[in-house]
């Protein structure tokens, strides 16, 4: 990969505020989804301190979501605490993605990076790494994106709070929807290969086909069913071309 | 105390989840069938967010073209294979969606 000095060499300072700056145009997605989030808690049952405390030490925007959609229908909290797990799952995935990157540094660093390993800090890491080849500082971009996501979503969610008293009806707004224009823009970057497009379409399909069952595992049937039909495309492509130069 | 228990709950299985490879990061090296398939992950699962959220917003499968998720969803999409920019993106979405819902009434 042809990068210039300048590129290569960055002080721990510019990648912290590159990976802020990276992360910036998620944030503003995730703005209207935590201000939602504040303003849901109190008629879901969630005190406004415990919704405080949520966003400051939970830290997981959509296992919230879910939280208040449970909590206000009743359920208990070890159903709660169990469904986060499994609609947190995914981060796994992205730990596991990002083990290569990580594997040289420190421990203490890589607990901070586990507690803010949200969706929008991946996208902009994995971007990060896909771009760069240098990762050096790169734990210092990492850092400045979810400094910059945590800072916001602390924030949106006490604004939410004060909005919700204001506003009672701000809930049927649907600003959810910012959190699904997020999730397309962070998508479509991706799509520049068949598998991929094929990955996709799958996950697509099957998260509408599982969507009754329980728990939100409809989730991760639908993303291993994606993955697991885009690898097949990859190794059948990868085959076909070793082929040719074979026969070649 | 049940907030206490549920938030302290929800920590722990979500840090959990983020954390376990990371602390193990030393030592656990992937085959390359795995390396690929991790490439897959970040757009499958978000797509698996999206499509229910967009198609179902209220529940059941609203496939019309006067869903204004949908609606909005697809001229984000759009917009984002034709600028190829995310804050362009994000925000025209949502300045989409908001005409639809409270200016035209979807």
């Amino acid at each position: 990969m042809g990068m210039t000095d300048t590129q290569t060499h960055k002080t721990p300072q510019q990648e912290f505020l590159a990976g802020a700056k990276a992360t910036f145009p998620l944030i503003v997605g995730a703005i209207p989804f935590g201000i939602i989030f504040g303003t849901l808690a109190e008629p879901s049952g969630l005190s406004v301190w415990g919704a405080l405390a949520m966003s400051i030490i939970v830290f997981a925007g959509s296992a919230q979501f879910i939280a208040l959609g449970l909590l206000a229908a009743g359920a208990a909290v070890p159903v709660i605490i169990a469904t986060t797990l499994v609609v947190n799952l995914r981060h796994l995935l992205y730990a596991a993605n990002l083990v290569p990157k990580v594997r040289h540094l420190p421990h203490r660093w890589r607990v901070m990076m586990a507690f803010g390993l949200t969706d929008e800090t991946f996208a902009a890491v994995s971007n990060r790494y896909l771009t760069q080849d240098n990762i050096e500082h790169a734990h210092w971009f990492y850092l400045g994106s979810w400094l910059a996501m945590y800072g916001n979503w602390v924030l949106c969610t006490g604004l939410g709070i004060a909005l919700g008293e204001l506003f009672p009806d701000m809930t049927e707004w649907g600003l959810d929807f910012a959190m699904s224009v997020t999730f397309i823009g962070m998508v479509v970057p991706y799509l520049s290969s068949r598998p991929m497009w094929a990955a996709v379409i799958v996950a697509g399909f099957i998260a509408i086909a599982t969507i009754s069952l329980p728990h939100k595992l409809g989730l991760m049937v639908a993303a291993i069913c994606g993955i697991a039909v885009g690898l097949s495309l990859h190794m059948l492509s990868q085959r076909a071309a070793t082929v040719r130069e074979e026969t070649v | 105390m049940n907030e206490v228990i549920l938030i302290v709950g929800m920590f722990m299985v979500t840090f959990s989840v983020r954390y376990v490879l990371f602390a193990v990061a030393g030592r656990v090296h992937f085959p390359q069938w795995l390396n690929v398939a991790l490439g897959f992950v970040p757009p499958a699962v978000l797509t698996a967010i999206i499509v229910p959220a967009v198609l179902m917003p209220r529940g059941e499968l609203w496939l019309s073209p006067v869903n204004p998720w949908l609606l909005a969803a697809v001229f984000a999409a759009g917009l984002a294979f034709w600028r190829k920019d995310l804050l362009t993106t994000i925000v025209s979405g949502m300045l989409c969606f908001m005409v639809l819902r409270f200016a035209v009434g979807l």
